[in-house]
């Protein structure tokens, strides 16, 4: 009998050979963003299901379609989270959409991306193979890193199959403290921080409320919630949760929603936006009609970019590139997908 | 085209000191650390401006001539090898540090900027770049992000593709490239992650843009010994699963323990199978905290010996040997040969076990010094190549020890890189597709092939052997520096 990755891999041959686009999904929790897909629906929802995950390692592998909630459950079992805390954005989220995306949460200032925690990938590229790349070690150097730059690529260069993670365990002791600031103020402190021996774990400030979690070892996390001041915050999970799934009534706003990533101490942008500060700074989330090129040049001029994260016209939402950058974009495409059968024009129009 | 014209063509557009071509000239860029193997360049080309690398690159591309970018030459896989009949392009005058932004925690530096000269210059700000490859004293940051260099901390704090931002790239045909951004992410393809580790295959490196962290409030090291290197083995794994991530976790077996302490009396238990050196740093609440979990964990796990450095200096005294141990074993024998592999933690006991059991097969005695929170293993195998068939018979055991740590999901190097030496091992990890892959997306970098060609990834007809670093006569490039 034909397995499930035959199957796949029959599907983008035929796919390749007729230069038929598909559309990759899993669990549809990320459908909003990015530009929309147009080829026929791949689904690799039912290709599922933890491969390998020994809590010693730090590592989990898991077939792509498996839910994030599973694997995040799995791995809280043992005391373990993944440390870029992703998003999950409904409840269908995928460990696989996760990846493709390249969302990372409110921890990422402190603990990494998720394209740092991917040490391997398993993938179909546009011809059908079946290639893997990295492995289940936390250190390897052979080859070019592949499984990260996958991360993000949002199915454009390959149909992601195992994924391999690495974890870490979870602070003993965390608490977030509520202090009272300007943005302005805000931005001074999480940088000043930032920039001294404190388990920081999370930094976010919404209107004049900023907010700072601790994470690590209980008098570590003590003695540092003591020097900074505020108030301990009691419903600190749901805030930093709803923040994460922008269920914050902040998000609750029918203008388009743009992510400016900037350098964290960029000073709050003086724009026809309501502006909320997360990531100590480094990530920006903007309710406004402004036009697109506004907001590009701000990003741009302080070293960042900007995604017209929803809402808005959805044929353009990521910063342009550099005409070069963009050839060379298409030219790496077209070494994993020749016949532009993967998600084409899913992040950028011919790519 | 003839060799000398391309000689002509640069001498005609770049200042005379910027190219040499005299043999005695090219002789200091015949090899890297990896001294195995040597080769002289066609022409050295030392730019002073961007411009002047700008013109070379392009020089290059237009006559088809292969260029070798070369850091510090301190790599220990051949990857600044030169070609016969390339360019031996040297970034050693791309040598200062351009700013330091203190509030965004970054360094913008040239490549051939030493790694340990950015912590230096971080230093009054309280803040330092956390890779650390023992040759940080002299090895430069463009060779490091080639590299993706590691070091003894990055169980805790990652490579060198987890604290950069940015890089500016020249391609072969001398565009100029923004990878990354002066952002924690940037938009489209995540080239940075790309470019790091591409051992000069893709793209000239011409700055980049480092994360700083804040120096730890303090350090401190613990020192186990252990009645078996399994004991020893097993308490790595207990300390991960007590949920602790030390900054440092390195082991030494007997044979490498007796070797240091003979070289450097390091205080090491010298009849002790195995010592680990735990190193945790943090705040001091939480450093305290760690020592008491972790001396625990030792105990429990049979450790026959516990120190907790005291103060800094005994903190230093305990790295002292693991920092000697590789001169060490120069002196107990003519030769030796470092392997680079990585494996699942899981099965180091199981892994050190068998290689124990293929020195004694082999008749060939072997120390281990390693990384061993990350599973990153480096067994150094003595031989005496003045005896017939010895280095072959070593290439075969140090194969075999590859093959094992691929047999176990591990990989063929974990910090040293492919380069020159680990080319054919390559076909051991990946298969034929996987390097066709690894070949297109050179080919959308360098289509004619210039950037390093021969290095990295192998052709697949290229397929057959191992290798590994080769000491002779315990005659290492950079004997200054210390190889751990």
């Amino acid at each position: 009998m034909m397995t499930l990755v035959e199957s796949f891999q029959d599907t983008l041959r035929a796919a390749a050979a007729t230069g038929t686009p598909v559309s990759i999904r899993a669990g549809g929790s990320k459908s909003f963003y990015g530009r929309p897909g147009t080829g026929t629906g791949f689904s690799v929802a039912e290709y599922t299901g933890i491969i390998d995950y020994s809590p010693t390692e730090l590592v989990i592998s898991a077939r792509a379609g498996t839910p994030l909630a599973e694997l995040e459950a799995a791995l809280a079992k043992e005391n373990q989270m993944l440390p870029f805390e992703p998003p999950h954005f409904g409840p269908g989220a995928t460990l696989g959409g996760t990846i493709a995306c390249g969302f990372s949460g409110p921890r990422r200032p402190y603990a990494g991306a998720a394209r740092d925690h991917v040490l391997g990938i398993t993938c179909l590229n546009g011809r059908g193979e079946r290639l893997r790349f990295g492995g289940q070690v936390m250190k390897n150097v052979a080859g070019y890193d592949i499984s990260r730059t996958l991360t993000g690529s949002l199915g454009t260069l390959a149909v992601l199959l195992d994924i391999t993670l690495k974890v870490l365990p979870r602070p003993e002791t965390e608490l977030t403290l509520s202090l009272e600031a300007s943005p302005e103020q805000a931005l001074e402190w999480l940088n000043v921080w930032a920039g001294q021996p404190l388990p920081l774990s999370g930094g976010g400030c919404i209107g004049k409320q900023l907010m700072v979690r601790l994470s690590g070892f209980e008098q570590g996390v003590k003695a540092a919630a003591q020097r900074l001041g505020g108030d301990e915050l009691a419903a600190a999970d749901s805030f930093w949760q709803d923040l994460r799934e922008q269920r914050h009534p902040f998000f609750q706003d029918d203008r388009p929603l743009w992510r400016l990533s900037v350098p964290p101490a960029t000073a709050a942008f003086a724009l026809e936006a309501d502006e909320l500060i997360d990531w100590g700074g480094a990530q920006r989330w903007l309710k406004t009609s402004l036009p697109a090129q506004i907001l590009r040049d701000t990003a741009a001029r302080a070293g960042g970019h900007a995604t017209r994260f929803r809402g808005g016209n959805r044929d353009d939402v990521f910063h342009p590139l550099d005409p070069a950058l963009l050839a060379l974009h298409q030219r790496l495409k077209a070494s994993f997908d020749p016949a532009g059968i993967l998600n084409p024009g899913r992040m950028y129009s011919g790519i | 085209m003839s060799d000398t014209t391309i000689i002509d063509l640069l001498r005609e557009k770049l200042p005379t000191e910027c190219v040499l071509s005299e043999a005695e000239e090219l002789r200091p860029y015949e090899c890297d650390g990896l001294s195995a193997y040597r080769r002289l360049p066609l022409v050295v080309v030392i730019p002073k401006t961007l411009e002047q690398v700008q013109t070379t690159l392009k020089l290059c591309a237009q006559n088809g001539v292969a260029v070798v970018a070369r850091g510090a030459g301190t790599g220990l896989s051949g990857g600044a090898l030169p070609l016969t009949d390339g360019v031996l392009l040297s970034m050693a005058r791309f040598n200062r540090i351009l700013a330091i932004d203190t509030a965004n925690r970054t360094a913008r530096v040239q490549p051939g900027v030493t790694n340990l000269s950015i912590s230096k210059a971080a230093a009054p700000h309280g803040l330092y770049y956390a890779p650390d490859p023992s040759s940080q004293i002299a090895c430069s940051i463009g060779g490091n992000v080639a590299e993706n260099a590691g070091g003894v901390h990055c169980l805790k704090y990652g490579l060198t593709v987890h604290n950069i931002q940015q890089v500016e790239v020249l391609t072969i045909d001398g565009e100029h490239l923004t990878v990354g951004s002066q952002a924690l992410d940037s938009a489209g393809y995540d080239l940075l992650a790309l470019m790091t580790g591409s051992e000069g295959l893709l793209g000239l490196i011409t700055e980049i843009t480092v994360k700083l962290l804040p120096l730890p409030e303090t350090a401190q090291v613990v020192l186990a010994a252990f009645a078996s290197v399994e004991a020893a083995g097993t308490a790595v794994t207990a300390i991960i699963a007590n949920g602790i991530i030390p900054a440092g976790l390195e082991l030494l077996d007997n044979p490498a323990i007796r070797a240091v302490e003979q070289f450097v009396h390091a205080g090491y238990p010298e009849d002790a199978a195995a010592i680990l050196l735990c190193e945790l740093d943090g705040t001091a609440a939480d450093v305290a905290t760690q020592i008491e979990r972790v001396s625990g964990v030792f105990r429990e796990a049979g450790a026959t010996e516990l120190r907790v450095s005291r103060d800094d200096a005994e903190r230093q005294r305990f790295w002292a040997g693991r920092k000697a141990a590789f001169p060490a074993m120069g002196r107990l024998s003519p030769d030796y040969y470092c392997m680079d592999g990585t494996i699942p933690r899981r099965h180091l006991s199981r892994v050190l076990a068998e290689i124990e059991r293929m020195s004694t097969e082999y008749g060939l005695p072997i120390c281990n010094v390693f990384h061993a929170g990350d599973g990153n293993l480096h067994p150094l195998i003595l031989y005496d190549a003045n005896q017939p068939g010895e280095l072959e018979r070593t290439e075969e055991l140090g194969g075999k020890i590859l093959e094992l740590c691929v047999a176990v999901g591990g990989t063929i190097t974990g910090e040293h890189g492919v380069g020159m030496e680990k080319i054919n091992q390559m076909c051991v990890q990946f298969n034929a597709e996987e390097l066709t892959q690894l070949h297109a997306v050179k080919h959308a970098f360098d289509p004619q092939g210039l950037l390093n060609p021969g290095k990295a990834i192998p052709t697949l007809h290229r397929c057959a052997e191992f290798g590994a670093m080769h000491i002779h006569q315990g005659q290492l490039p950079h004997p200054e520096l210390e190889r751990f």
